[in-house]
Parts: structure tokens; sequence; C-alpha cells
């Protein structure tokens, strides 16, 4: 299927239309950041501490006199870029893994999947706060730590679908023609697994901004004053009854791009997986 | 001038609990250039695993465990003779598509889905030289015309689903000729297509052989398709090459028990002899590998058995005529 079908058939599923949509908002908004916001995301102005959402500060303002609004919004940035930076290095880093395992077998296969079953053993979350514990905090640390927990499941899936794929009659053909191991890897196989790895990456991606919020939330993650949904739900938490807008706007934000990436990945799964689709549409 | 290929006790092994298996055991022959040579046997007979070989394409964990495969390169005197068994990885891959090329029996699963025809016959010429895009694509829509793909400027960007069997067969050999190779295999180029595509295609190789001036190896279960492309025939049975001759002497007044049992379990209709000659099968089946018969492999099933000499030790190869081999006691 190419991506002009793709595309298609992502148009013609509800679920993954929404996810594309609310996906295309939040990198949108996400990007345009410096223009959307009415303040500075670290400006304070104590005289207007925790005040409810008002025409000036529209989804109020924080124990600081910050503004919600400018902050959820910067919030997004960091939930985004954590989120892509850690879906792009795993799944790199699991695609090169899983393919070499695959391809290749022998130790190195051996080895790679005993480390996956050890890190997949693991709560993946649980490693993650005991890498940045270690690590220190700061976003390319806590990117690290994620994708150091992320990469596995990648590896895992490329690994068996490269297993799927490389006895296939294409792949002989190809070494007939005097192909090379890395030609055969980059050029025939990859490209016939990218779709469950696109869907795989879409849920990562949602798994990977939920990340992001826990850690912030236990004060894992970005350090302050970088404004991070999950940092901002902690922060609002001793305020969760006289002013439960502190919560309530970085709450539905994370809320909103968990479940966008969700659907968009589901919605691919179906899309990609014509004998998931219900009804008549058929998608080659 | 000196064949183009030469096969010399070529044994090819299959691990299994309790031994090896000989898939292909000491298979000899040889290719002249400009020739085309028919392999035919049962599924399970080695023939495959024989031109896989060639490529050094096994799977493991089959090996190709003894023998040489001289390939002489080059057309004019300067040839330059090879073991294929023997040189080195890159070596072998420089041979492959660029001297050696195959076809594949399954048109549908040989071609990679996900690239346009015209991205999969650059592969091969793209593996081995570097081309300006443009070169590459006027020699795509040559090859493709010359194996007459129709509307080649078109169908070079469809992909493989959107062709039918025919054309995706057509495509495959595109792909496999367009490095301009000297060798062409055919493992079963026509078995996965209809009565009336198989025999274009068979047309269409002939064509190209005369054409390109390409040697041909062409493996097949199906004895008319060799009688109709083949000038010489190897008939393979359980691993080893029991007869080996001209299609026409091989055909014509058979020497091995198999080979005659293959041919009359051939559904004929003689221009002679109107009412149907009754169908002749070889009784019993193809045996286990694992567990061959003792010296022939064939006795169980042999109409002529001899008994205990047929049991005794491996039948030796006889040569008959200058041009006609056989294994078999009969011609000892």
């Amino acid at each position: 299927m190419n991506l002009f079908a793709i595309l298609r058939a992502v148009g013609s599923n509800r679920l993954a239309l929404f996810g594309t949509a609310a996906g295309t908002l939040l990198i949108l908004v996400a990007l345009l950041a410096p223009v959307l916001t009415p303040f500075a995301f670290e400006s304070q102005n104590l005289p207007l501490r925790l005040r409810p959402p008002s025409a000036a500060h529209w989804f109020g303002t924080d124990e600081l006199g910050r503004d919600i609004l400018s902050r959820v919004v910067y919030g997004t940035r960091i939930s985004m870029s954590v989120g892509f930076s850690v879906v792009l290095v795993s799944s790199l880093v699991g695609l090169l893994a899983g393919s070499l395992a695959g391809y290749y077998g022998g130790w190195f296969d051996e080895a790679l999947m005993r480390i996956v079953d050890i890190l997949l053993a693991f709560p993946g979350i649980l490693l993650a706060i005991a890498l940045v514990a270690f690590w220190g905090p700061g976003l390319e640390k806590l990117i690290f730590a994620l994708v150091s927990v992320g990469w596995v499941g990648y590896a895992r899936l490329v690994r068996g679908q490269i297993l799927k794929v490389r006895e296939l009659d294409f792949v002989r053909a190809a070494r007939s023609l005097g192909a090379s191991n890395a030609r055969i890897i980059l050029r025939h196989l990859i490209p016939n697994i990218i779709q469950p790895i696109l869907v795989q990456a879409s849920i990562g991606m949602a798994g990977a901004i939920l990340a992001e919020a826990s850690l912030s939330f236990l004060g894992l993650g970005v350090p302050p004053p970088l404004p991070s949904w999950g940092a901002m739900l902690n922060d609002g938490r001793s305020h969760l009854f006289d002013a439960p807008y502190l919560v309530l706007f970085p709450g539905a934000a994370t809320m909103l791009a968990v479940l966008a990436f969700n659907f968009l990945g589901d919605g691919l799964r179906e899309v990609l997986n014509p004998r998931l689709q219900s009804g008549s549409r058929i998608a080659r | 001038m000196r064949p183009i290929l030469k096969v010399e006790n070529l044994e090819v092994h299959f691990p299994h609990p309790g031994g090896v298996v000989r898939a292909v055991d000491g298979v000899s022959f040889v290719l002249r250039r400009g020739g085309t040579l028919g392999v035919v046997g049962e599924s399970g007979s080695g023939k495959s695993l024989t031109a896989l070989s060639i490529l050094r394409l096994v799977q493991s964990p089959g090996k190709i465990a003894g023998g040489t495969i001289w390939y002489a390169s080059g057309s004019e005197e300067g040839t330059a003779e090879s073991d294929l068994l023997a040189i080195s990885d890159r070596a072998i891959r420089q041979i492959r598509g660029a001297q050696i090329a195959m076809i594949f029996q399954e048109p549908m699963t040989a071609l990679n889905p996900v690239l346009t025809i015209g991205e999969q016959i650059r592969e091969g010429m793209t593996a081995h030289a570097t081309l300006s895009r443009r070169e590459a694509e006027a020699r795509t829509i040559e090859i493709m015309e010359a194996v007459s793909i129709p509307a080649a400027r078109q169908r070079m960007k469809e992909y493989p689903h959107q062709l039918s069997g025919g054309l995706r067969q057509r495509a495959m050999i595109a792909m496999a000729l367009a490095p301009r190779p000297k060798l062409l295999i055919a493992d079963e180029p026509t078995t996965a297509l209809d009565a009336t595509i198989q025999a274009q295609i068979l047309d269409l190789l002939v064509r190209l052989k005369e054409e390109l001036n390409l040697s041909l190896l062409i493996i097949s279960h199906d004895l008319g398709v060799i009688a109709q492309i083949a000038d010489e025939v190897a008939v393979m049975y359980a691993g080893k090459i029991v007869e080996f001759g001209p299609v026409a002497g091989v055909f014509g007044s058979p020497l091995h028990p198999y080979t005659e049992g293959l041919l009359k379990s051939v559904p004929r209709r003689s221009a002679s002899n109107k009412s149907a000659r009754r169908l002749e099968s070889i009784q019993g089946t193809v045996p286990d590998p694992r567990q061959l018969p003792s010296g022939c492999a064939f006795h169980p099933r042999c109409k002529d058995d001899r008994g205990d000499i047929c049991r005794r030790a491996p039948i030796p190869v006889a040569t008959l005529e200058p041009d006609r081999q056989v294994r078999c006691v009969k011609h000892g």
C-alpha cells in the first residue's frame, strides 16, 4: 500500500481521523507557542495568585500568579518534543537491533533477546525513575531514560517481523541479483515491515507523553520553571478543592494528547490490516 | 569452446537427528555455452537445490558439502574459469545477477510488494554499476519491451499486485536479465501460470536466449516444458542424476526405467493411435530422503528390478554412445 492509499484510508477511518486532527493541532500549538501565549510562561504576578479563569487569564493563574494557558501551551512543547524524540530514537535503536538480530540470528540474536526479556520483565516506568534518579534531572536525561526503556518493544517487534519476511522469495530473488545484506535489510526488508512499526510508534508516542508527565509529576522530569503538564498537576495537587482549574487544564491536555496518539495508532492498525476492518471498506 | 558451467560431484546436505540427508548427492553435469539444459525430476529430487547451489543460495540448515562448480566467464577465448563454491562471498555477489541470474517459480512472492516494477528491475542493474537516473530508466523501458510488457513506461510505475500472473513473470524475467547475465537459471518458470501463459513465457525465454546469447538452465517437473525448450536433459531422482543426454535421445528412447516411467505417465494423444493409450503411473512414492533404499534408490519402484545387484552398492554411471549417460545395471 503506498502513502497515498494510506492517507485516503486514514481519512475514512474515524479513529485515525480524530487522532490525526488532534495530533496535528497539538503539534501546531507546540510550534506556535510563542505566538499563541498571551504571557510568558515563567512570568510571575503574585498579586494575581490562584485566580479562576477570566477574560485576561482564560485558564486562570497558579500559585505564583503565572498564566495557566501560557504554561499549558508551552507544556505542549515539552510533551511533543519528549514524545517525538523518545519515539524517534527508540524506534531507530529498535529497528537497528531488531533487524540485525532477526536477519543474522545467532549469538547476537540470543543475547539481544535476553536483554529484551529482562527489560520487559521490569516495570518500565520504575526503571525510568531509577535512571533519572541516578542521572539527575534534565530534558535530555529524561529522554535518554525513556529511550533506554522504550527501544526494547520496537526491537522485539522488528525482529519478529524480519523473521517473517526474510524467508520470502523476493528476498532470495534480490540476493540472486547480487544484493548485499545491507541492501536487503534496508531496501527490501524494512520497507515491508514499516506498517506495524508505524502503529507501534503512534501508540508509543502516547506512552512517552504519559511517562514524561508521570516523571514530571514525581519531580523527576524537566526542571522548573519549564512548564510540564505533569509538574503542573503536581503543583495543583494541594489546591484540588479551592482551585481545581490548576489541575483541570493540564490534565485535560495530557488526556487529549494521549488519546489522540492512541486513537491514531488504533486507527492505523485498522487501516493497515484489512482483516480487522468491519463493513465493506477494503484497503489493500 | 569451453562449457560455460561444469558441475562436478555436487553435494548438498541437510542435518537431521541421526545423520545427514544427502539432498543432492554427487551431481555432475556440463552446460555448453549457448546451450539449454533441462533438469527434470519429482519434488524433492534435488533439482531446485542443484540450481540454488550454483549461486550459493542454499538456505540454512542446508549446506553445500562438496564438489566444484566451474563457471567460465567472458565470451571469447580469454575466459576466466573460477570455482563458484571456492570464491569469496564478495566475489560470488559480483557473479550473481551480472553473470548468472535466476528466475523463480512464484511470480507473486518473488516480487517485492512495496517496490514498483521499475524500481525492482533497476535493482539488479544498480547493484553492479552506477547509472544515471535517465540511463537506468531508459534501460528499464528497453528491457521491459524486450520481455513484451505492454505500455512499459506506465507499467514500471505500478506495483506487483496491479499486474497479472503472466506480466509478473515477465517482470521477473526482466529483473533477472537487466544486468545482462550470460547464464540464466529458470526454476520452474511456468509452473504457477495458466497453460496459455506458460506457452507464451516459454516462447519468450527461447527468443530472449537467442537475442541475448544466453545459456539456459531450466528446472521443471514438466517433461513437456523440457522437451519444448531444452537441447539436453538431466533426469534426477533422490538427489542423483540417473540419466543424461540430448532431449531427443532421452525422451525418444529412455535408458533408465525411471525416465521411461516418467514419460509413460504423461498424457498424450498420438496421431497414429486415436484410441487413448492407457496412462501408466510409477508405482509407490518418492522415498524418504532420510532413509533411502540401498544401492539404486529407485529399485523399490522399478519394474525392471533385478534383485540383489540393484541393492548391493550405488550404481556407477555408464556412458553409452558418446553423449548418453545412465545409472542403471541394465546398462552396466
